[in-house]
């Protein structure tokens, strides 16, 4: 217990009620008060406010932008030297074996790349980076900073009240802006399917801009339950569950984020851990898939359940990898991976729940509409 | 009312009882998203696992908590599982039961050895 690392923001926490859970070797808000679903529901209907001061914040800063970005592309299969100023992109780390080892967001802040990678995977994800990086690119987790995630469709409102620049930001647009006097680094992202902000604040600042942003009543804070099932129902990853080292981009679906420049007769092939991998499933396509799943009745088929391709068949065809209610949809939703061949949206296969098979049908993520200020 | 170490209650009803889960419980689990009851007519043991619950955020099971016989079970709370929240000593209830020994009802907890066990 007392092994648990805290968040500048714990105090408050604790003042506002919340369940602390360990997560990622942190003591971290798992719901408040309201609970888990009302906390969903209000980051849909108005803004949420997340510690997810856990993550690890790195910057990559080179003797210019350009060795910063072409550092990182040997590590990644994104494109990082196109990435304009003042934008940001998803991305991950691969390994050999056209795995993933991480997923992360980089964004250009003009003279350095900003990196965010996940908690548990910090400290890996930092020792790789300085070992393929250092000397000649300076790599440094940046430990004095929290960061809060502001999502929904008021947060524009609420963020825009403090800095009006922060309205005039777009999707993945990323810009330094003062909160009541503050420097905060801010992004127009997250990971909730809404609308939204990520800003990183100086720790000293972080209880008195979280208590600002609190004030304000559409915003209530929202814990690490109802941040999960709002990226299930939005249909994005949750590392180490819906994909892993064992997973590649392309089974994972994340073909999106390889840009052609990276991709085989792109200007910059190539060139990243795995790459051999994962430029030709790119063109042949992958054994199995991650694909939504719609269960048909009202039981959550959660992480773990095994899919099958009828009632009788006894091979399975694939596994969820995360599950659950989402309270938005109103009903149970999934993803997993299964063999390509069942993997067309409106096939239905089963799963296997307390002993019964039950009927899934494959179906598109995101569950609930995407809200982005594109 | 008579209580298990499982934060189930049992209420009497003529010559069986009404059985739901405790504020406690509901509140531990948070909000229920599913309840799977059992067959009426079923004949169970006491610790059989009748009934599956499930909460935003994960499954768990509720046993039976004497012997008997399921007369009836809450379909409302099948299609509103949220009731066992909003109104657990209520509208939540789960399922009716005929015990065929009364003699093990009695030996459950009563309210105050109850709130003790939840402290």
């Amino acid at each position: 217990m007392s092994d648990l690392k805290q968040t500048p923001l714990h105090a408050l926490h604790v003042a506002l009620g919340a369940k602390m859970v360990p997560f990622a070797g942190y003591d971290m808000p798992v719901q408040y008060e309201l609970g888990v679903m009302k906390e969903h529901q209000h980051t849909r209907a108005k803004a949420g406010l997340f510690d997810v001061s856990h993550m690890g914040q790195v910057i990559v800063r080179g003797a210019t932008y350009e060795a910063a970005a072409r550092g990182l592309e040997s590590l990644v299969p994104v494109d990082v030297l196109g990435l304009g100023k003042n934008r940001q992109r998803y991305g991950f780390f691969t390994n050999a074996d056209g795995g993933i080892e991480d997923d992360l967001m980089l964004a250009n802040r003009g003279d350095h790349v900003f990196v965010v990678v996940n908690a548990a995977c910090k400290d890996t994800d930092i020792a790789h980076m300085k070992a393929a990086l250092e000397p000649d690119v300076a790599v440094t987790e940046i430990t004095d900073r929290a960061l809060l995630a502001l999502q929904g469709p008021a947060a524009e409102g609420v963020l825009g009240a403090l800095d009006p620049r922060a309205a005039e930001m777009r999707f993945m647009d990323v810009a330094t802006l003062d909160l009541n006097g503050v420097e905060v680094w801010v992004s127009r992202s997250g990971y909730t399917g809404e609308d939204g902000y990520e800003i990183s604040v100086p720790t000293a600042a972080a209880v008195d801009i979280a208590k600002a942003l609190l004030e304000h009543p559409d915003v209530e804070a929202i814990g690490l339950g109802a941040r999960d099932s709002l990226r299930l129902e939005a249909g994005l990853c949750l590392y180490d569950h819906d994909i892993d080292a064992n997973t590649t981009p392309v089974e994972g679906g994340l073909t999106w984020a390889i840009q052609k420049v990276r991709r085989t007769g792109g200007d910059r092939e190539g060139g990243f851990p795995g790459a051999g991998i994962i430029l030709s499933e790119i063109g042949s396509g992958a054994v199995r898939k991650r694909v939504g799943l719609l269960p048909a009745g009202r039981a959550p088929m959660r992480e773990g359940v095994t899919l099958f391709a009828s009632e009788d068949e006894t091979d399975p065809i694939g596994t969820i990898t995360s599950g659950g209610f989402g309270p938005t949809v109103g009903g149970p939703v999934a993803m997993g991976y299964i063999t390509a061949e069942f993997a067309a949206l409106g096939t239905t296969i089963f799963g296997e729940l307390r002993g019964k098979r039950q009927p899934l049908t494959v179906a598109k993520m995101p569950f609930t509409a995407a809200n982005f200020k594109r | 009312m008579k209580y298990t170490e499982e934060h189930e209650w049992l209420r009497a009803d003529g010559d069986v009882y009404v059985v739901g889960i405790t504020e406690h419980a509901t509140t531990q689990l948070g909000d229920l998203v599913f309840v799977e009851l059992p067959e009426v007519g079923a004949v169970v043991s006491k610790d059989d696992e009748i009934v599956v619950i499930e909460s935003v955020k994960a499954a768990s099971d509720i046993m039976a908590p004497v012997d008997g016989e399921i007369t009836e079970v809450n379909t409302d709370l099948a299609d509103d599982p949220s009731l066992a929240n909003s109104d657990p000593l209520g509208k939540g209830w789960f399922f009716k039961i005929k015990p065929s020994d009364a003699s093990q009802v009695d030996g459950l907890m009563d309210e105050a050895a109850y709130n003790e066990l939840i402290g």
